[in-house]
C-alpha cells in the first residue's frame, strides 16, 4: 500500500469517507514524519495529541454516520502567527515566548470545525519579517531541498512562511496554513515546489492573527496542489464580524467548480516584470508557462504595469510603518516578555523590554517604520507611498481591462543557500520584487511549481487575478500544473 | 535624506527600543541603505493621486450596541485577559511604580 503521507488533502480526506484508512492512521503517520524532523526545524511546537484527538473525532463521527466536514481527517500544519487556544502562540519572537492565548484564531477555527486537525505551529520569520525564514527566534528552518550533484548547502524554504513550505514539501503535513503580506505565501511555496495561494484581502479572518502589516496581511493555504489548495481554501475563508476589512461576501464552491480549460480566457503578461538580472532559468520557466495556458486554450496579450518597480520600495514604507504602530503592543505589560531592569520605571521596562524581545530584522523594520511616519516626513515618504500604492493598483486595473488573469515568475531567483544574503537586508528584500504589487493591490496571487532549475531545485509561477476572482486564478493554476508534470521531489536525507 | 547615528537614537527612543552605541553604530548603514533606496519614490509625479488607505472598498461596520453581543470580544474575561500577564495584582496588570 502507498505511504499514507504521500497524500494530499483531496486524497485523505476521500480515502478516510470512503474507510480506505481511518483518520487516526492518517494522523499516527504525520506525527511520525513530524518527530522524525527535527533536523528541519519547521515546527516550534509539536501537538501530537491535537492531531489524534481532532482524527479520533472524525472518526467516532463517521461510524455514527455524521455528514463530514471538508477537511475531515486532514491533519494540518499551523503557521504561528495564528493564535491556537491553549498553545503557545510566539510569531516566531523571545517577546512572545511562553504566550499562550486564550482564544482561536478564526482561520484555525474554521479549519476545525471543518474537520482538520493541528500537528503543530509552523515556524517563520519573526513576525512574519523575512524572506528566508533567518530570523526566527527558534532558529532557521532548513528546506527538505539541496542543490544536486551532492552539495550539502542548507538551502532556504523561503519567507515568512518557510516552516509551512518546508512542512509540506517533506511530508511533514499533507498542508499548512501560510500568510502573505508581500510574497510570504508565495515565495517559501515557489522555492519548495509547493501550491500556494493569497486570495483577494479580506477573504479570510485577521482576527487571531499575529498583526505585521494590517492593510496587507492575509492567510491562504500551502499545499501539494491547485485542489488541495482550493479545498482548504474554502474552509478559511469567510465573512468574520471580528475582523473590520473582512469581505462579506458567500465564499464561492472553488474546488467545485474547477476547470483547467481556459477556452476564452485572455493571459496577461507583464513586459515590465522581465526585469535586468532576472535568472534565466526562470525566464525560460515563464515562457514555458505562456505555452502552457496558450495549450489550455487561453489569449496570450501584452499588458503593461508601468510603476512595477515602485511597488517593492513602497512596500518598504507601508509595511514598516503599519508593523512599527502594530508592534506597538508589545509593552511587556499585557503579555510576553517583561525585562524590568533594577531600579527602572515604566518607560526604561518598556524600552528594555522591546530591546530584549525584538530580533535584529524587527528592530530595522520598526525603526524605519517610526521614522517615515515621523513629523516632517510623513508625507514625503508615508503619503508618497500610499499615492503609489494607488498608482500599483491602477496598473492592475488597467491591466485586467486586456485580461483575465497575469501570468508572472513567482521569484527572481530559485532558493538560495542559508547565510548567502542574511547579510543584506536590501538583497533580501529584492527577493519579493515580483510578489509584492499583488499584495499592495490586494488582489489573489497564486504559485504553481512548474520544473526545476539546473541544480535540480524548484520553480514557481505566479498566477494574479481580478479582486475575488479566486477562481479564475485556480484554473489557470490548475491549467500549469496538468502541463507542467512536476513531480521532483526532496530525498529524505533528514531522516 | 540619510540618518546620522543621534537621528537614529532619536528615532529609536521614539520606537521605545533600548540600544547601545555599538548598536545604533551598525543601524546608521542599514537604514540608510533602505532610505536612500526608497528615495526613488520622489521620481514618481503624484500629483492628483489620492493616497490609498483602503485596497479594498469596503464600508466599515458597526456592531449592535448590545454589551456582550460577542462573548469572544465581549467582557467578563478578566481571568483570560491577565492569563499572560507579566505580572498582576489584585485582578490589574501590575507594573513599576509610575508616581513618584
Amino acid at each position: 500500500m502507498t505511504d499514507i503521507t504521500d497524500l494530499g488533502v483531496a486524497a485523505i480526506r476521500t480515502g478516510v469517507a470512503q474507510g480506505d484508512f481511518s483518520a487516526r492512521e492518517v494522523a499516527e503517520g504525520f506525527n511520525a514524519n513530524v518527530a522524525a524532523a527535527s533536523a528541519l526545524n519547521a515546527f516550534i511546537v509539536t501537538t501530537p495529541e491535537k492531531a489524534l484527538e481532532a482524527a479520533d473525532k472524525v472518526d467516532a463521527d463517521r461510524a455514527a454516520g455524521k455528514t463530514l466536514g471538508s477537511m475531515a481527517g486532514v491533519p494540518i500544519g499551523m503557521k504561528d502567527l495564528f493564535a491556537t487556544d491553549g498553545v503557545q502562540t510566539t510569531a516566531a519572537s523571545h517577546i512572545l515566548e511562553g504566550f499562550v492565548p486564550q482564544y482561536e484564531s478564526t482561520v484555525s477555527s474554521n479549519l476545525w470545525a471543518a474537520g482538520a486537525g493541528m500537528l503543530g505551529k509552523l515556524n517563520l520569520d519573526q513576525f512574519a519579517m523575512g524572506s528566508s525564514n533567518e530570523t526566527s527566534y527558534f532558529g532557521n528552518v532548513i528546506s527538505p531541498w539541496k542543490r544536486s550533484g551532492g552539495s550539502n548547502a542548507q538551502m532556504s524554504p523561503g519567507g515568512s512562511s518557510g516552516g509551512s513550505s518546508t512542512a509540506v514539501s517533506a511530508r511533514l503535513a499533507p498542508a499548512a496554513t501560510g500568510t502573505d503580506t508581500g510574497g510570504s505565501i508565495r515565495q517559501p511555496a515557489a522555492f519548495t515546489g509547493i501550491t500556494g495561494i493569497k486570495p483577494t484581502y479580506g477573504r479570510c479572518s485577521r482576527w487571531g492573527v499575529v498583526a505585521f502589516a494590517s492593510s496587507l496581511d492575509q492567510a491562504g493555504p500551502m499545499a501539494h496542489d491547485v485542489r488541495d489548495c482550493a479545498i482548504m481554501l474554502g474552509a478559511m475563508a469567510g465573512f468574520d464580524p471580528k475582523d473590520s476589512t473582512s469581505l462579506d461576501l458567500p465564499v464561492p464552491d472553488w474546488e467545485g467548480e474547477l476547470n483547467s480549460d481556459l477556452k476564452g480566457k485572455r493571459v496577461g503578461i507583464p513586459r515590465e516584470y522581465r526585469m535586468d538580472g532576472t535568472d534565466p532559468e526562470i525566464l525560460k520557466s515563464w515562457d514555458d508557462g505562456i505555452a502552457w495556458l496558450k495549450d489550455a486554450g487561453a489569449e496570450v496579450v501584452d499588458v503593461r504595469l508601468p510603476n512595477t518597480k515602485y511597488a517593492l520600495p513602497a512596500y518598504y514604507i507601508i509595511a514598516p510603518a503599519e508593523a512599527s504602530s502594530n508592534l506597538a503592543r508589545y509593552d511587556g505589560v499585557r503579555y510576553g516578555l517583561r525585562d524590568l531592569p533594577e531600579g527602572s520605571g515604566l518607560q526604561d521596562m518598556y524600552a528594555a523590554t522591546r530591546a530584549e524581545g525584538f530580533g535584529d530584522e524587527v528592530k530595522r523594520r520598526v525603526l524605519i517604520g517610526t521614522y517615515v511616519l515621523s513629523a516632517g516626513y510623513y508625507d514625503a515618504y508615508y503619503t508618497q507611498a500610499q499615492k503609489i500604492r494607488a498608482l500599483v493598483a491602477k496598473d492592475f486595473e488597467d491591466a485586467f481591462q486586456k485580461c483575465d488573469v497575469i501570468l508572472a515568475p513567482t521569484t527572481p531567483t530559485a532558493s538560495f543557500g542559508l547565510g548567502e544574503k542574511s547579510d543584506d537586508p536590501l538583497a533580501m528584500y529584492l527577493n519579493d520584487v515580483f510578489a509584492v504589487p499583488a499584495s499592495l493591490a490586494g488582489l489573489p496571487a497564486m504559485s504553481v511549481p512548474c520544473g526545476v532549475n539546473g541544480e535540480g531545485l524548484p520553480l514557481g509561477l505566479q498566477i494574479i487575478g481580478r479582486a475575488f476572482d479566486e477562481q479564475g486564478v485556480l484554473n489557470a493554476g490548475l491549467a500549469i500544473e496538468e502541463r507542467a508534470n512536476f513531480t521532483a521531489k526532496p530525498d529524505r536525507w533528514w531522516v | 535624506m540619510s540618518v546620522d547615528k543621534q537621528t537614529v537614537a532619536k528615532i529609536a527612543s521614539l520606537a521605545r527600543i533600548q540600544m547601545g552605541d555599538a548598536e545604533l553604530e551598525r543601524m546608521v548603514p542599514e537604514l540608510n541603505n533602505i532610505l536612500n533606496w526608497v528615495e526613488q519614490l520622489g521620481e514618481v509625479d503624484c500629483s492628483g493621486v489620492e493616497p490609498m488607505t483602503a485596497v479594498i472598498p469596503n464600508t466599515l461596520r458597526l456592531r449592535d450596541d448590545v454589551v456582550n453581543a460577542d462573548p469572544l470580544t465581549g467582557g467578563d474575561r478578566r481571568d483570560d485577559i491577565l492569563a499572560n500577564a507579566p505580572a498582576r495584582e489584585h485582578g490589574f496588570f501590575g507594573v513599576p511604580k509610575v508616581i513618584e
